[in-house]
């Protein structure tokens, strides 16, 4: 058995061979060239060679490069969503607090600040805290298992804005202290501020450790293209030598270091693109269906979106441009210094 | 074809090392140029194939004036001179065909135009069996026929040969030699840099002689 099973494996190989001969020669004739002996011996015909040592160590730090300037913009593209999430979901919220007057029915007035807050325009929702409610509230300071019934304890109604809605407080305000005995509406204006303060310095942090990481990729990869180039010199002086136009140097290497820049970037790219949706999918799975819309609500969606993939392709393609331009400069510091 | 008058070159703050080179090459001619090493043979062979600049005087090549040539011009100047380094200069990742095919490949031919063209030279200089090789594998002489056959496969008007003789031994010289004279026979003007004395015994041509920079013609 191990013998016939010899004889067909040597036979299906020689027919694989005999078919990729004729499929060679059918090609040949398509093209209407002659099929030449020995052709199949021949390495590289490319003027630049494809895989040197140098040029697949050139590819690799451009894909850890890009990978690292993806993740970044990734992850500042996240904290900029997180940061404009947050402020726009507390600049939703307001609060009225109705404090217990002597002589006045305080459901009455709450009753009425409900009114109010739904007459007012961009309003979506109200909803007043009940005495329990508003009891446990203060249970954090006071403890529980007390009697709060001889406390004046101020009772609170939640407010929801409409997204993108502006509200008139003051006119709101004014409305409240003439028709409202005892009420005050808190628009949380110095939480935002102060939100919006931290959402700017996240924003601003993440945009500038983007851009130290970018700087850091260009400077890399420039000096990887060099040192790529250092060992293609004497295919530059041959080129010239023999009668090469400067264009036509420099445009084999372009293309030649534009393919390698698009490898490594798209593999650096494509891995850092994996890895953040992996992320979204774990942070997902992590807060669970019901825990979402808080976790989303705290932390922000761990999505970067289209934009933040539009900005990882742009930088595939900024790094591979980079490593083209470099070359092409390469070339032409090369050409200089020979002449 | 080729007028030097009154040339000289310095490198950078240096000594001037050629002084008030004036000779001609003509066309059809063949010629020796010899002198002691560090005499200067290589630099003048370099103003030859436009990739020094003089530091004075009047290079005129082809009606020429290489002064006032831009870089493409002199890139396209280039290609009606054939250049033989003492190195060859050959790219290993290339096959001999492809090696000797190169100045053809930059004047933008395809490689159907110049199959035969190239396959008859390597068959010429004796490397038909080398065709599909790459060039580790050759030994010294055959490196040397291909660097030959690469500087004369664009059919050019002058021929530069640095050293050609320095890697081989005496009977190979001689077939070198030989192979120099045919092309000359041919139409090509050729220059010689060597400073073998037997070689140059060999062959009644015109010698120019470097010595402390200047240069000496005996016709």
């Amino acid at each position: 058995m191990p013998a016939a099973s010899s004889f067909m494996m040597a036979t299906s190989m020689s027919m694989t061979s005999r078919l990729i001969t004729a499929l060679r020669k059918g090609w040949a004739r398509v093209r209407g060239r002659p099929s030449r002996p020995g052709r199949e011996m021949r390495g590289d015909v490319h003027i630049v060679p494809r895989d040197s040592i140098a040029a697949n160590a050139l590819a690799a730090v451009v894909a850890i490069m890009t990978f690292l300037a993806a993740v970044t913009s990734g992850g500042v593209a996240i904290v900029i969503g997180s940061a404009n999430e947050w402020q726009s979901e507390v600049s939703r919220e307001m609060t009225i607090q109705v404090r217990p007057t002597p002589g006045r029915d305080i459901e009455a007035e709450i009753s009425k600040a409900q009114a109010l807050a739904r007459a007012a325009a961009g309003v979506v929702e109200v909803r007043a805290y009940s005495r329990e409610e508003s009891d446990r509230l203060l249970e954090p300071w006071l403890g529980s298992g007390l009697t709060l019934d001889d406390l004046p304890v101020p009772r609170m109604i939640a407010v929801r804005v409409a997204r993108g809605a502006v509200v008139d407080t003051a006119a709101l305000r004014q409305s409240l202290a003439q028709g409202v005995a005892g009420a005050s509406l808190d628009d949380h204006r110095s939480g935002i501020n102060r939100m919006r303060g931290m959402a700017r310095a996240a924003i601003a942090g993440g945009l500038g450790v983007f851009g130290l990481v970018l700087a850091a990729t260009v400077l890399s990869v420039t000096f990887a293209t060099r040192g790529a180039m250092a060992s293609n010199r004497p295919i530059v002086e041959v080129l010239h030598f023999v009668g090469a136009k400067e264009a036509y140097i420099a445009s084999q290497f372009q293309r030649h270091f534009l393919g390698l820049g698009l490898r490594g970037g798209a593999l650096g790219g494509i891995a850092a693109m994996l890895c953040l949706m992996l992320a979204g999918r774990v942070s997902g799975l992590l807060t669970g269906p019901s825990g979402d819309a808080e976790a989303a609500a705290a932390l922000g969606r761990f999505s970067i979106g289209l934009m933040g993939y539009a900005v990882v392709a742009a930088e595939v393609a900024l790094i591979a441009g980079i490593t083209a331009l470099t070359s092409r400069q390469v070339v032409v510091h090369t050409l200089r210094n020979i002449e | 074809m080729i007028q030097f008058e009154n040339v000289g070159l310095r490198y950078g703050l240096g000594p001037e090392i050629l002084r008030d080179l004036s000779f001609h090459i003509a066309p059809r001619s063949f010629q020796f140029l010899s002198g002691p090493s560090g005499a200067g043979k290589s630099s003048l062979l370099r103003l030859l194939f436009l990739t020094l600049k003089p530091t004075r005087g009047l290079i005129t090549l082809f009606d020429h004036d290489t002064a006032s040539l831009s870089a493409d011009s002199l890139a396209v100047l280039r290609r009606r001179i054939g250049v033989v380094f003492q190195d060859f200069r050959l790219l290993d990742h290339l096959t001999t065909f492809d090696n000797v095919a190169l100045p053809l490949r930059v004047l933008g031919r395809e490689e159907d135009s110049y199959y035969e063209e190239v396959t008859e030279l390597l068959n010429w200089v004796g490397l038909g069996e080398h065709t599909w090789s790459l060039p580790p594998v050759l030994s010294g002489g055959e490196k040397q026929r291909a660097a030959i056959a690469r500087a004369v496969i664009a059919r050019p008007q002058l021929l530069l040969a640095d050293e050609p003789t320095g890697n081989v031994d005496p009977q190979l010289a001689q077939r070198l030699l030989r192979l120099f004279i045919e092309l000359n026979k041919s139409g090509t003007s050729v220059v010689i840099a060597t400073h073998d004395i037997a070689l140059m015994d060999q062959y009644d041509a015109r010698r120019l002689v470097l010595h402390d920079g200047y240069i000496h013609v005996y016709d």
